[in-house]
C-alpha cells in the first residue's frame, strides 16, 4: 500500500507542452504512472510521449470517458489559479501544483476551492510525490531509473519541504536497507495545500507505513500543528525530524530569507531553535545529519 | 516589497480611509511649506524603511514652520539604522481622543487572511494580545467570497466597542480587508488609527507590505502613487556580489542561480545545488568548524556560463581560498554542465581546478559525464554514497589545511 496513489491512479498533465513537462510525463510513464491526458489551451490534437493533448480539462474527461483521479499542475504562476479551479471543477480530487512564485492569495483560494469541493492540493513549488514500485507524480525522483535507484518500497513515510532533499533522504533510507512507502514533496512557500498535520492521517491509515522522517527548515508554524496533531489524536506512529538552515538564527541572519520563500522567519517561534524544542519536547527527534536519519528509524522500530 | 510611510497613507487613502493632511517633502523649504499650510503645531517624520525612527531621532514635534523647516534639514541628514531617507512626512499634530489597532494579515496555518482590531493602538499589538486578549478581537476572512461589512463589525464589537464608535470603526477594518486582498498586501496595519475630538476617525500611521511575487499586477497602482519600481527596497543594502550574482541570473533564463553573503566572513566558498540542500550544507560545513564564505543555490537546468559566473563570483570575494561544489540527489540539475561552469571559472581566474575545488559532490542528472570532466582536471569528487555531511567535513578539512 502507500499513501494517495495506487497503481491504477491516472492522471493529467496541465502545461504538458512546456520543457519541463514533456521531460516530466516521460519520467512519470517510464516509472509506470497512468498519464491518461495532457492539457495546453490552444494545443488540441497534439501527442507528447503518446499522450494526447487537450484544450480544456473538460475534453479530456469526456476523451477518457471516466472520472480521472489527478493533476499536476505546471503552468506559469500567472495562470496557475485558474488551471487548479479548471481541474477541480472538473472533478479531479488530487492536484500536484508544481510551479514556484505564485502570489500567496491565489494559492489560499485554490485551497479554500478544494476544501469546498473534497479535492486535496500538494505543492506549490514543489516536485510532487512517489510511491516506489506504484507510481510517481511528478518530477520528484528525476528519470525512471534514476528515481528506481533511490526508493525502493519500504515501511518509511516521508514529507519535505524541499523537493530535492526529498529524495536524498529517501536514497538515504533505501541504502540503508529501509525503504519508502510514500514520499511527498510538500512544497516550499509559506502557504501549502497539505501540511505535515494535514497528511499524516493518511500514513496512520496505511498498513504500509510503520515511520514517518520530516525535513523542515525555519519559518512558518508547520511543526506545532504537527505536535498538535499528535497529542489530539493519539498518535504513537514514530517521527524523525531533521532541521536544515540551523544557521539563520544567527544575529546578523535575522529577517533574511534563504533558499525556499517559506523560510523567512517572523518571529521568535518559528525559529529553528524553538522548532527544534518544540519537536523535542513532543518526542520527535531532531537529528542534525541525513545520515543519522536511518539508525533513527531503526530504533524506534525495534530493529 | 516595503513601502514608505508616506506610501502607505497614499494606498490607505485610495482605499476611502480617511489620513491627515500631510505632506510628503524632500527638502527643508518643502517642509516649511507644508507646515505653514497646515498652519499649526506639525510632527516631522523620517521616510525610511526601518523602524526605531522616534528612538534614533527621526521624529520631532514642531511649532512653527520655521522650526518645521529646522527639523526637517537635520532628519534629511540623518542615518536611521543604515538607511538615509528618501524624505520627510510633514503631519498636523492630531487632537487624538484614542488610539486603535486594525490590521489584516495571512494566517498561514488558517491557510487565509484574519483581521485584527484592537482599542488599545498605538502600542504594540503582541503586548495587548498578551496583558489584555478581550482587546482584542479577531476574525478570519474567506479567500473565495466577498468581504462582508458585517465580519469587520463583529471584529470590532469583540473588543467591547459599541455606539457610533463601532460603525465608523467597522468600516475602516472593512476598507482595510479590502486593501489588503485587492493589492496582495501581507501585512496591511493601521496603527495608531485615532479617533479625533470630532469623533471621526483617522490614519496615523499606516505599515503596508506588499507580496514580492504579486508586484508585477499592481503596477499600475504602484506608479500612480510613486513609487519606483527599479529602487531596491530589501532590509540591508545588497552587497558587490550579490548584485553581480543577481544580473547573471537575470541575463539569462535558463536555471536560477542564487547568492547571498551578508552575515557570512568565511574562506570557504559554496556552490550548492537547490535551496533544501544549501540549507542543509550550509549547517554541515559550519557544525565541522568551517567557515562558509556565502550561501549560494543552483537550481533547475543552468547554462555553463551562469555557472560560470555564479563559482566566478564566488571565488572573486575577499578571503575565499577554496570552494565547495555540492549536488544533492536532485533530478535535473545536470552535475556536468555545472562541472564545466565552476573549471571554466577556475581556468579563467587562472587557478587550478584541482586546487581551488576542495571537493564536488556528484550526485544529479549526468553524473557520469560530470565525473568524466572532473577527473580530467583532477578534481576531488564523491558520489552519492558519501553523505551531504561527509562531503562538506571533506572540504571544510581542506581548506583549513
Amino acid at each position: 500500500m502507500s499513501v494517495l496513489l495506487h497503481k491504477d491512479f491516472t492522471f493529467i498533465v496541465q502545461g504538458i507542452t512546456g520543457r519541463e513537462a514533456v521531460n516530466l510525463t516521460r519520467e512519470c510513464l517510464d516509472f509506470g504512472s497512468k498519464i491518461v491526458a495532457g492539457v495546453t489551451p490552444g494545443r488540441k490534437g497534439r501527442e507528447v510521449h503518446g499522450v494526447p493533448v487537450f484544450d480544456t480539462v473538460e475534453q479530456a474527461v469526456a476523451h477518457h470517458g471516466a472520472p480521472i483521479d489527478g493533476a499536476v499542475a505546471t503552468v506559469p504562476p500567472a495562470f496557475t489559479k485558474d488551471a487548479v479551479f479548471e481541474a477541480i471543477e472538473n472533478g479531479i480530487k488530487l492536484i500536484v501544483v508544481v510551479t514556484e512564485r505564485i502570489p500567496r492569495r491565489d494559492v489560499a483560494e485554490m485551497v479554500e476551492l478544494a476544501g469546498e469541493r473534497g479535492a486535496r492540493i500538494i505543492g506549490p513549488n514543489c516536485l510532487g510525490l512517489i510511491a516506489p514500485g506504484v507510481a510517481k507524480m511528478g518530477g520528484i525522483g528525476g528519470p525512471a531509473k534514476d528515481a528506481a535507484k533511490a526508493y525502493v518500497p519500504g515501511p518509511v513515510g516521508v514529507m519535505s519541504r524541499s523537493g530535492g532533499m526529498t529524495t536524498e533522504i529517501s536514497s538515504t533510507l533505501t541504502a540503508a536497507g529501509l525503504g519508502v512507502s510514500t514520499a511527498i514533496s510538500i512544497g516550499g512557500d509559506a502557504i501549502i495545500g497539505s501540511t505535515y498535520a494535514e497528511l499524516m492521517p493518511l500514513f496512520e491509515e496505511d498498513p504500509q507505513t510503520e515511520a514517518i522522517v520530516i525535513y523542515t527548515e525555519p519559518g512558518g508554524r508547520m511543526e506545532a500543528e504537527l505536535v498538535e496533531w499528535r497529542e489530539a489524536a493519539g498518535s504513537k506512529m514514530p517521527i524523525v525530524a531533521f532541521m536544515a538552515g540551523r544557521f539563520m538564527d544567527d544575529e546578523e541572519m535575522q529577517g533574511m530569507s534563504f533558499g525556499h520563500a517559506g523560510t523567512i522567519v517572523e518571529g521568535v517561534e518559528d525559529s529553528a531553535t524553538e522548532k527544534i524544542a518544540r519537536l523535542e519536547a513532543a518526542g520527535i527527534p531532531v537529528v542534525e545529519r541525513i545520515d543519522e536519519i536511518p539508525d533513527r528509524v531503526k530504533e524506534a522500530l525495534g530493529r | 516589497m516595503r513601502f514608505y510611510e508616506y506610501e502607505s497613507r497614499r494606498i490607505v487613502e485610495r482605499a476611502g480611509i480617511p489620513v491627515t493632511r500631510y505632506g510628503f517633502c524632500t527638502t527643508a523649504d518643502e517642509a516649511r511649506a507644508a507646515a505653514a499650510s497646515i498652519d499649526g503645531p506639525v510632527v516631522v517624520k523620517s521616510q525610511v524603511l526601518t523602524g526605531g525612527r522616534m528612538k534614533a531621532g527621526g521624529v520631532k514635534f514642531a511649532d512653527t514652520a520655521d522650526e518645521a523647516a529646522e527639523h526637517a534639514a537635520a532628519i534629511l541628514e540623518l542615518e536611521i539604522g543604515g538607511h538615509m531617507p528618501v524624505g520627510v512626512l510633514v503631519d498636523p499634530k492630531a487632537e487624538v481622543e484614542q488610539e486603535y489597532y486594525a490590521a489584516v494579515l495571512w494566517d498561514a496555518r488558517a491557510k487565509r487572511p484574519m483581521m485584527l482590531f484592537s482599542d488599545m493602538g498605538g502600542i504594540d499589538i503582541e503586548q495587548v494580545a498578551e496583558e489584555h486578549p478581550d482587546h482584542v478581537g479577531r476574525a478570519h476572512l474567506s479567500n473565495l467570497h466577498p468581504i462582508a461589512d458585517f465580519r469587520a463589525k463583529e471584529t470590532v464589537a469583540r473588543c467591547g466597542m459599541t455606539g457610533s464608535e463601532l460603525g465608523r470603526a467597522g468600516r475602516v477594518l472593512a476598507a482595510l480587508a479590502r486593501l489588503q486582498r485587492d493589492y496582495d498586501m501581507t501585512l496591511a496595519e493601521i496603527n495608531p488609527l485615532a479617533r479625533l475630538s470630532d469623533g471621526s476617525f483617522v490614519a496615523l500611521d499606516a505599515h503596508m507590505e506588499m507580496e514580492d511575487e504579486a508586484v508585477g499586477r499592481h503596477k499600475a497602482m504602484l506608479t500612480e502613487i510613486g513609487v519606483d519600481l527599479g529602487e531596491p527596497r530589501e532590509l540591508y543594502e545588497p552587497s558587490e556580489f550579490e548584485r553581480n550574482v543577481k544580473a547573471i541570473d537575470a541575463a539569462d533564463h535558463r536555471g536560477v542561480i542564487q547568492g547571498k553573503d551578508h552575515g557570512f566572513t568565511g574562506n570557504l566558498g559554496l556552490v550548492i545545488g537547490a535551496g533544501g540542500g544549501s540549507l542543509t550544507l550550509t549547517d554541515a560545513v559550519r557544525s565541522q568548524g568551517g567557515k562558509p564564505a556565502n550561501y549560494a543555490e543552483i537550481g533547475g537546468n543552468p547554462s555553463v556560463a551562469k555557472s560560470c559566473g555564479l563559482a566566478k563570483q564566488v571565488l572573486g570575494k575577499d578571503g575565499v581560498e577554496k570552494i565547495a561544489v555540492m549536488m544533492s540527489i536532485v533530478s535535473n540539475t545536470r552535475v556536468d554542465i555545472v562541472a564545466r561552469g565552476v573549471i571554466k571559472a577556475c581556468l579563467e581566474l587562472g587557478k587550478d581546478p584541482a586546487e581551488t575545488i576542495a571537493i564536488f559532490r556528484i550526485p544529479g542528472a549526468w553524473e557520469d559525464e560530470g565525473a568524466k570532466i572532473l577527473d580530467k582536471y583532477g578534481v576531488e569528487y564523491v558520489d552519492r554514497s558519501v553523505s551531504m555531511w561527509d562531503a562538506a567535513g571533506m572540504a571544510v578539512r581542506k581548506v583549513q589545511g
